[in-house]
C-alpha cells in the first residue's frame, strides 16, 4: 500500500521529467539534423568543425573559464568572512539582493558607468590616469559577468563552510598546524563539494551568455549563445542553432562528469 | 494532506476569481466582440494621439502591442496564438510573409486615401501593385556622424569610414545584411548580390575595418551615438532622426556610392478578426493630415505627398531624409535571398565579428 501511494506521488515529477527535460532535449536533437529548407541532413554537424564555429568554441570555453576563476577568487575570502561576521542573515541577503533586479537594466546601468563620460572615467581624470575606454573590452565583459555569478558562487561555498565541524580546525591547531596549513588540508578539502557547486552554477550560464556580449562587450566577444540566438531569431536556421546547443550540451555533461559531481555534490547546487 | 487540498482549491478560485475580473474590466473599457482592433507595431512607431483619435472617430478600441524585430513579429504570427488586425513589417519581411500565406489581399476601394501616396512608393517588387500592403514609412540607411570628431571626413564615401582617424570609434548596428550589404556597396556590388568571388571580397575588405570598429550594437546606439561614445556610426535613417533630436551637434548622410532603401508597410495579418476594422485604420493613416502629424512624432519619412506638402519646409526639404532623385536612384531595396543565401550572409556577418583587433 505504502509502495502504491509513494509511487503516485512519484508521477507529477515523472511528468515534468518528461516533459519539460527528456522531450525538449530529444526536440533539439531531432531539429539538428534539418537544414533551412527542412531536409534531413548532417551538414550542420560538419559545419561545427569549421574554423569559425571551432573558434567561437574556444573563446566561449576561454571567457567562461575566466569569468569562473575570477568569480572563485572573489567568492572564497568572502565566503570565508561571511561565516566569521555576526549578523550572517544580513550580509548573506546583501550579497543576494542585487540578483533580484533585472540583468538587463544591471547591464544598462554598466553602460552608463563604464562609459566614456561615465562615473568610473570622471574619476579616472580626477587621480589623473585619463580617460581610457573600459566598455566594450574583454574586461568590462568579465568583470560584469562576474558581477552578475558571484551571488551563485558565494552561496554553495558558504554553505560548505558553515557544514564544516569547528572541531577539526581546533584538532588541526592542538595538533600544531598553522593556519596556512589548515586551510590548505583542512578547511579547502572539506569546502571543495561547496567549490565545485559553485564552478558549475557558474561556468554553465557563462559558456552560454548572450546579451552581456552585445550591451557590455559590444559584439567583440562572441560566445555559442549569441551564434544560437543568430540562427533562432534571424535567420531562422534552427537547425544550426540546435547543433550548437546539442554541442553545448555535450560539453556540460563532460565538464559535469570531470568534476566529478553526479552523485554527491549536486544537493548542495539546490540548497 | 488536508492542508495541502485548500491551498489547491483556494489557488483554484482565486484563479477563476481573476479570470472574472479582467473580463469585467475588459467589458467595461468597451474590448469586446467586434468593436476592437490588435495592432501590432513596433516600438514607439506611431503618435499616441492618432491612436485615441482614431478610436473616437470610428468607434473602435484599439488594442496596442509591439515587437523589436521582424523575425519576432512573423514567428508570433506564425503560431496564430494572438488575433493580429494590423502589422507593419518590413519590405523583406513582406515578401516572406507572402510566401507563407500569412498575409490577406487589401481591398482598395475601402482605402480611398491611397490616392495620397507618392507613385514612386507603389507597385514596388516586394509586392506589385500594392495587394497585400500599404506604406507606412520609408528610410535609408547611412552615416550618423559628430562632424567635430571626424576631422575632414565626410562620409561622402562609404571608405571615410575605413580612415586611420577613426580607430577605434565607430559603432555598426548589429544586422548581417546592413553590414554586408555595406562592405559590398562600398566595393560598387549591389547589396542584393549573391556571387560568391564578391561576398568573400566584401567580407575581407571588411576585416580591415575591425581596427575601427568600437562594437557592433543594437538598439543602444541610439543612446550611444547621443552621448558622443563614437565619432561615426552605421544606421537606419529613422534612427539617426532620434539621435539627431537628441543631440544636434550630429550630421545624417547617405554615401554616394549607394545604399539599401527600405519600407515599413502597413499589413493585414492572416490571424485578423476584424478585417473592416483594419481597412478602416489603413484609410485613418493615409490621411494627410494625419500622416503628417505622425510623421512629425516619429521622425521617419513619409511616402504620403500630399502630406509631405502639409510639413514644415524644415522638414520636408530636408535633403538627408528626402534624399534627390539622383541619389535615390542608386539606392536599392533588400531583396528577399531566401532562407540557404540569408543563411550564409548571417555566417559571413560571424566570421567578421570574429575578427579580433
Amino acid at each position: 500500500m505504502e509502495a502504491r501511494t509513494r509511487t503516485i506521488y512519484l508521477i507529477p515529477y515523472f511528468m515534468w521529467l518528461v516533459l519539460f527535460v527528456v522531450a525538449p532535449i530529444l526536440l533539439i536533437v531531432y531539429y539538428s539534423f534539418f537544414n533551412v529548407e527542412g531536409q534531413f541532413t548532417f551538414a550542420n554537424y560538419e559545419k561545427f568543425f569549421t574554423p569559425v564555429y571551432m573558434k567561437m568554441t574556444l573563446s566561449s570555453f576561454w571567457y567562461a573559464l575566466l569569468i569562473t576563476f575570477f568569480s572563485l577568487a572573489v567568492a572564497y575570502p568572502t565566503a570565508y568572512l561571511l561565516t566569521k561576521t555576526k549578523h550572517k542573515a544580513l550580509w548573506l541577503l546583501l550579497i543576494i539582493l542585487p540578483s533580484w533586479i533585472n540583468l538587463l537594466l544591471k547591464a544598462y546601468a554598466f553602460i552608463g558607468i563604464f562609459g566614456t563620460y561615465g562615473i568610473v572615467n570622471a574619476l579616472f581624470e580626477v587621480v589623473g590616469i585619463g580617460n581610457q575606454q573600459i566598455l566594450f573590452t574583454d574586461f568590462s565583459f568579465v568583470f560584469v559577468s562576474v558581477y552578475i555569478f558571484i551571488p551563485f558562487m558565494i552561496l554553495p561555498i558558504y554553505n560548505a563552510l558553515e557544514k564544516m565541524n569547528p572541531s577539526l580546525i581546533y584538532a588541526a591547531r592542538d595538533l600544531g598546524a598553522s593556519s596556512w596549513v589548515t586551510f590548505r588540508k583542512v578547511i579547502f578539502p572539506l569546502t571543495l563539494d561547496g567549490v565545485k557547486a559553485g564552478c558549475i552554477a557558474v561556468f554553465i550560464p557563462a559558456l552560454s551568455l548572450f546579451m552581456l556580449t552585445r550591451l557590455i562587450a559590444g559584439n567583440r566577444v562572441i560566445t555559442l549563445g549569441t551564434a544560437i540566438e543568430q540562427h533562432f531569431l534571424v535567420t531562422e536556421d534552427w537547425g544550426m542553432g540546435a547543433t550548437i546547443a546539442v554541442f553545448l550540451i555535450i560539453i556540460m555533461a563532460l565538464v559535469m562528469g570531470l568534476l566529478g559531481l553526479r552523485k554527491r555534490g549536486l544537493d548542495l547546487v539546490k540548497r | 494532506m488536508k492542508q495541502l487540498t485548500r491551498i489547491f482549491l483556494l489557488i483554484f478560485i482565486a484563479s477563476f476569481a481573476l479570470i472574472y475580473l479582467v473580463n469585467m474590466l475588459n467589458r467595461s473599457e468597451g474590448y469586446a466582440g467586434n468593436n476592437t482592433i490588435t495592432i501590432y507595431n513596433w516600438g514607439d512607431y506611431i503618435d499616441p494621439e492618432l491612436i485615441e483619435r482614431f478610436e473616437e472617430e470610428s468607434g473602435l478600441k484599439v488594442i496596442y502591442q509591439t515587437f523589436d524585430s521582424n523575425e519576432a513579429m512573423m514567428t508570433k504570427i506564425k503560431q496564430g496564438g494572438t488575433t493580429f488586425d494590423i502589422s507593419i513589417p518590413s519590405e523583406y519581411a513582406i515578401e516572406k510573409m507572402k510566401d507563407e500565406n500569412l498575409l490577406l489581399p487589401i481591398d482598395h476601394s475601402k482605402v480611398p486615401n491611397l490616392q495620397y501616396i507618392d507613385q514612386r512608393f507603389l507597385d514596388l517588387s516586394f509586392d506589385e501593385g500594392n495587394e497585400y500592403s500599404i506604406p507606412y514609412f520609408w528610410g535609408t540607411v547611412g552615416v550618423v556622424y559628430h562632424p567635430d570628431l571626424v576631422g575632414d571626413l565626410t562620409f561622402d564615401s562609404w571608405d571615410d569610414l575605413w580612415d586611420e582617424q577613426l580607430k577605434n570609434n565607430i559603432f555598426l548596428l548589429d544586422g548581417a545584411r546592413e553590414v554586408i550589404g555595406m562592405g559590398l556597396n562600398s566595393l560598387g556590388y549591389s547589396l542584393n548580390d549573391t556571387n560568391e568571388e564578391h561576398l568573400q571580397e566584401a567580407l575581407q575588405k571588411l576585416s580591415t575595418l575591425t581596427p575601427n570598429v568600437k562594437a557592433i550594437v543594437g538598439d543602444e546606439i541610439k543612446m550611444l551615438m547621443a552621448g558622443e561614445e563614437a565619432a561615426a556610426a552605421l544606421v537606419w535613417s529613422g534612427d539617426a532622426a532620434e539621435i539627431m533630436w537628441e543631440n544636434e551637434a550630429l550630421e545624417y548622410i547617405v554615401p554616394s556610392e549607394g545604399s539599401n532603401l527600405w519600407f515599413d508597410n502597413m499589413v493585414i495579418p492572416s490571424t485578423a478578426r476584424n478585417i473592416d476594422g483594419a481597412h478602416q485604420f489603413i484609410n485613418f493613416m493615409l490621411d494627410p493630415e494625419v500622416a503628417a502629424q505622425n510623421t512629425e512624432y516619429v521622425g521617419y519619412s513619409t511616402p504620403n505627398a500630399a502630406a509631405l506638402e502639409l510639413l514644415d519646409e524644415e522638414i520636408s526639404g530636408d535633403e538627408r531624409f528626402y534624399p534627390d532623385e539622383e541619389l535615390t536612384a542608386r539606392l536599392e531595396v533588400y531583396e528577399n535571398l531566401g532562407p540557404r543565401m540569408l543563411s550564409h550572409y548571417n555566417d559571413l556577418f560571424l566570421e567578421f565579428k570574429m575578427h579580433r583587433k
